[in-house]
């Protein structure tokens, strides 16, 4: 694996060519139905849900949809889901534990999206509902942070049994132009809010909140997008197997263990 | 996104400041005299305070401390803290993160943002928790989400009813990644609490936004809420700055939150202590007799 610096990384999942999951989920999975609807309001396009085969096992996948192009991210809303968004995400799953099927949820987006409708709406309870929801979710749960893992708006889809990150991915509490802008008063220390924020997935892993990063080729996913969907493939069927093999009650005990124990303070 | 969250709360703080000193105000001494931020009326700091912090004119409620809180809320004496000692670490290597902590320590009373424990209200025995705003805008780190997280394992074990009085900023930027986890540390023993048939009664007091009302703030069994505090998930300018409309006056007030299905029932700070026990009447819980 490269030693990139977490600035580096950052303008790798910028590239524009970077692949999304409008490319990977053709590759990784088949049979792939789209669901769509939260039942409640609408459909939001920036989260895409349906039912699919994973090496013939269906499977549920739930992504966040950063487009390739701008009309791809006028109707994906540029990955910035809304509540229905959030809401359609956690009928799935719902859906998917119904059925015994796992759960696959692919993570790329910079936040949930920050409007008056969103809200209204509810932004705040939707993704709290989902927290708390996929925290007792009766099947096993995966997320793949592909790009961005912007804050409450990528953890609403990263309450798991496993978390896996790209290589290049990475996942923060905000992010480092809003950490920046919030703490310094100056987005344009982006670069040096990135390198202290501690986000890359090694970072991540140190903290135990990343299980798995999954490789990517040399400079970016850009580069290989065919290598980068057979690793993803790879590490999602040996999760699915090993995840399946586990008995409910100690799933959902490691669950809860999994995100219990990450807190740092003295007593 | 919890972007300027901090700014939007200091900047609502300034403009409250600024309006409490125009210039042809003749000088008052600071603790004699209070004007409401709100309505500009002037009246006797002692009655402000007998009025639990709210306007006689208008009813604005000001932000209380957690003593204040506690002295209002739980039965007199029957308080017994959790964790007290608990103190944030630097996960990230934030500079002068430990200094700070120290400072606001000091300056507050308290080791971090919320005070948890175990109290009763007109009788009857609950779990709460006060979050402080004056201790770094009540951001969740480490401890915050500890102390909520270890609050619902006890009730859940004990049986008991959670009464959070919630007010934040969002996730704690200083912690990273960390503050974010926090959100499904206290989610996770909110659901395990609920799924043990246990009781939550959350109360939104100014500020409740980004990460604590994404998190535990919206998973009450009931949401009540102070009159007019502000209650959201992203900053106003936030989104402001994204969407470049004016934005409605009463947006993300506790008002419009109602509005929108989101809060059950505002309650006056004065009304507070009997709707709660109310609550915890009707389902069930049984009223202890005063200690001798």
């Amino acid at each position: 694996m490269s030693n990139l610096s977490a600035t580096q990384r950052l303008e790798i999942i910028r590239e524009k060519t970077r692949p999304t999951v409008n490319d990977y989920i053709p590759v990784i999975f088949h049979h792939f139905t789209e669901l769509h609807g939260d039942r409640r309001f609408g459909d939001d396009a920036a989260i895409i849900g349906g039912i699919a085969t994973l090496n013939s096992v269906p499977v549920t996948v739930i992504a966040q949809v950063k487009g390739r192009n701008l009309d791809e991210n006028k109707k994906s809303n540029f990955s910035m889901p809304h509540p229905e968004g959030y809401r359609k995400a956690l009928r799935l799953a719902k859906q998917a534990e119904k059925f015994h099927r796992p759960v696959i949820c692919l993570v790329d987006t910079p936040g949930a999206f920050c409007g008056i409708d969103a809200e209204k709406r509810g932004q705040g309870e939707a993704i709290a509902e989902n927290i708390a929801e996929f925290m007792t979710l009766k099947t096993p749960v995966i997320s793949v942070v592909l790009g961005e893992g912007g804050s409450g708006g990528a953890l609403a889809l990263a309450v798991c049994d496993e978390l896996a990150m790209l290589e290049n991915a990475l996942y923060s509490v905000i992010s480092p132009r809003g950490f920046a802008s919030i703490l310094w008063k100056d987005p344009s220390r982006e670069k040096e809010a990135a390198e202290l924020m501690k986000i890359t997935a090694e970072d991540l892993v140190g903290f135990g909140v990343c299980d798995k990063i999954i490789a990517e080729p040399a400079g970016g996913a850009h580069n290989d997008m065919r290598l980068t969907a057979d690793n993803i493939s790879e590490y999602l069927m040996d999760a699915v197997t090993r995840l399946s093999a586990i008995d409910t009650d100690t799933l959902l005990n490691k669950r809860y263990d999994k995100f219990r124990r990450i807190g740092v303070f003295s007593e | 996104m919890l972007e300027d969250l901090f700014k939007m709360v200091k900047d609502r703080f300034n403009e409250e400041k600024s309006e409490q000193t125009p210039e042809s105000v003749p000088e008052i001494p600071k603790d004699l005299m209070f004007k409401c931020p709100r309505c500009q009326s002037v009246f006797y700091m002692d009655e402000f305070v007998s009025l639990r912090k709210t306007c006689p004119t208008c009813n604005y409620h000001a932000r209380l401390s957690w003593k204040e809180r506690l002295d209002i809320t739980a039965d007199p004496g029957s308080f017994k803290p959790f964790d007290e000692n608990m103190t944030s670490l630097n996960p990230i290597g934030f500079p002068d993160y430990e200094k700070k902590i120290h400072a606001l320590q000091d300056a507050n009373g308290i080791k971090d943002a919320i005070v948890t424990g175990e109290c009763t209200i007109r009788g009857y025995r609950a779990v709460i928790g006060i979050m402080d705003s004056n201790f770094l805008m009540a951001s969740m780190g480490s401890v915050v989400g500890e102390k909520i997280t270890r609050a619902f394992e006890y009730a859940t074990e004990h049986k008991l009813p959670v009464i959070m009085f919630t007010a934040s900023g969002g996730a704690r930027m200083q912690e990273g990644i960390i503050s974010l986890m926090q959100m499904a540390k206290t989610s996770g023993a909110v659901k395990r609490h609920s799924d043990a048939g246990g009781l939550y009664i959350a109360v939104m007091t100014d500020p409740t936004t980004g990460g604590v009302t994404a998190s535990f703030a919206s998973l009450g069994d009931i949401i009540l809420a102070e009159p007019k505090v502000l209650i959201g998930f992203a900053g106003r300018r936030v989104i402001q700055d994204t969407i470049r409309q004016r934005l409605p006056d009463d947006f993300q007030t506790a008002e419009f939150l109602l509005q929108s299905g989101f809060v059950d029932a505002i309650v006056d700070r004065k009304s507070m202590r009997k709707a709660l026990s109310n609550i915890l009447r009707l389902h069930n819980f049984k009223k202890e007799e005063p200690a001798q």
